[in-house]
């Protein structure tokens, strides 16, 4: 009870409302590295599973891009790089970059892999391009797939952004580093319940998403995960 | 920096015990909590086997569980159980829950309904069918869902390092703090290679386990 009353008075202090270490700018800092890092992570492996998921050619890197994802802890890929980047936020980016690839790669690789080949012929049979088949059949039928990778990466570049604290980053992570530097525990409580609600609502809006974007066509017909994706022969993540 | 090579393998020679414990400590850590988390996603998955209706709610507590961040984690249970080896514990094996769990009740789910239905017609009890029939064909699946949580356990491990349980992260955290890139190095490579040897661990288990699957394995 005590601690909760601490962790109340901190939460209560104006001076953690703003300035450098103010909670309004740690959150900021955080959504920024998030952000910033979830959109160059689009911006390569859209295009790349899009390609590769299309064409059914390069297939291994699919396979060895997810298998690195899962095998290279988070920490190393924040750490790997500072010999040539040094601290800052380049550094954080890079490394949550990375961390976003896998998911959105081998979901959208294998999303569109998985198109009903049926489909794909309709479609080539009407005179569409190969991207306007990309486009109008395969993403759209693909898309709880690709959108399920992107969730994933978000939920993990915010988990991960955490770590940014660890080499000297912004984010809400300071606290939780600070906090066990000090043994604060006021301060280590209210910044793992806004990293764990902020994580909690990147899911929770990356899910809506889900629900908004698909096409009721697709989402009408039951697909269970386990129909999805037999963990045993492809690699998927959900 | 930029004059000294990346990795100092006079050190590394020098240090090969170290190097070492900081591995066997790693996979120590990973055991504890891939077994531990097995055995509660196993009576977690019997309860959902035998009632449906539990399965929504059990999952989303997984689920819940494993989107909250690791290092959060961590600093919600130090008040409580301090910079402990139960504290990493306690968070790693909520993060294995999900997975396993997942994948135990998708392997049950994909026993095809003619194997089911045969075993019920020459008379076996629903416990006989899970032990005999469904919980061998699930194994692959269960087993893949065993390499995926290991492999991501091995992962999170390293972030224990920060709240002092040592392990390769925090090989990788002195590395950082010394300024020093080949405890760095080693602490990633080691780590990956660890993850990559657990894998494969499992995958030659599955085999062993599964023999009537080897020509058509995947």
């Amino acid at each position: 009870m005590e601690l909760l009353s601490e962790t109340l008075a901190w939460l209560m202090d104006p001076g953690h409302w703003q300035g450098s270490n103010g909670i309004p700018l740690r959150l900021l800092q955080h959504i920024y590295l998030s952000t910033a890092s979830l959109l160059a992570g689009l911006a390569v492996a859209l295009p790349l599973g899009l390609a590769i998921g299309h064409t059914r050619r390069f297939e291994t890197i699919v396979v060895a891009v997810a298998n690195l994802g899962r095998a290279v802890p988070s920490l190393a890929l924040l750490l790997i790089f500072l010999p040539f980047v040094g601290i800052g936020d380049p550094l954080i980016i890079i490394a949550l970059t990375l961390l976003s690839i896998p998911p959105i790669l081998v979901n959208t690789a294998v999303g569109i892999r998985e198109v009903d080949a049926e489909l794909v012929e309709a479609g080539r049979g009407m005179g569409m391009s190969e991207l306007g088949l990309i486009r109008r059949v395969e993403v759209p039928v693909a898309l709880p797939v690709i959108l399920a990778g992107m969730r994933v990466a978000a939920v993990q570049v915010v988990a991960t952004a955490t770590l940014g604290a660890v080499v000297a980053g912004g984010g809400l992570g300071r606290y939780l580093i600070d906090g066990f530097a000090l043994q604060d525990q006021a301060r280590l409580i209210v910044g793992a319940v806004l990293v764990a609600l902020l994580a909690i609502v990147t899911e929770r809006t990356f899910a809506s998403l889900e629900g908004r974007l698909v096409s009721p066509g697709i989402t009408g017909r039951h697909v269970t995960p386990a129909e999805l994706a037999p963990p045993s022969a492809q690699p998927m993540f959900l | 920096m930029a004059d000294e090579p990346l990795v100092d393998w006079e050190w590394v020679f020098e240090h090969l015990d170290d190097l070492w414990a900081a591995t066997y400590q790693h996979l120590q850590l990973t055991i504890i909590a891939v077994l531990v988390g097995l055995v509660i996603s196993a009576v977690v998955s019997l309860l959902i086997y035998r009632d449906r209706r539990f399965y929504g709610p059990l999952v989303g507590v997984a689920g819940f569980l494993y989107t909250i961040p690791s290092l959060a984690l961590f600093a919600l249970l130090v008040p409580i159980t301090g910079l402990s080896i139960l504290t990493a514990e306690i968070a790693l094996v909520s993060y294995t829950l999900l997975i396993l769990i997942r994948n135990i009740m998708a392997g049950l789910d994909g026993v095809p309904r003619e194997m089911r239905e045969a075993a019920d017609g020459m008379g076996y009890t629903t416990w006989q069918r899970l032990a005999r029939i469904e919980f061998p064909l699930a194994l692959p699946v269960i087993v893949a869902g065993l390499r995926i949580a290991t492999v991501t356990i091995i992962g999170l491990v390293t972030v224990a390092g920060l709240i002092g349980q040592g392990g390769l992260g925090a090989l990788m955290i002195r590395g950082f703090s010394r300024n020093f890139p080949t405890q760095i190095y080693l602490g990633a490579f080691l780590t990956v290679v660890l993850a990559l040897l657990a894998d494969a661990a499992l995958l030659l288990l599955q085999r062993a386990l599964t023999p009537w699957n080897r020509s058509g394995a995947r």
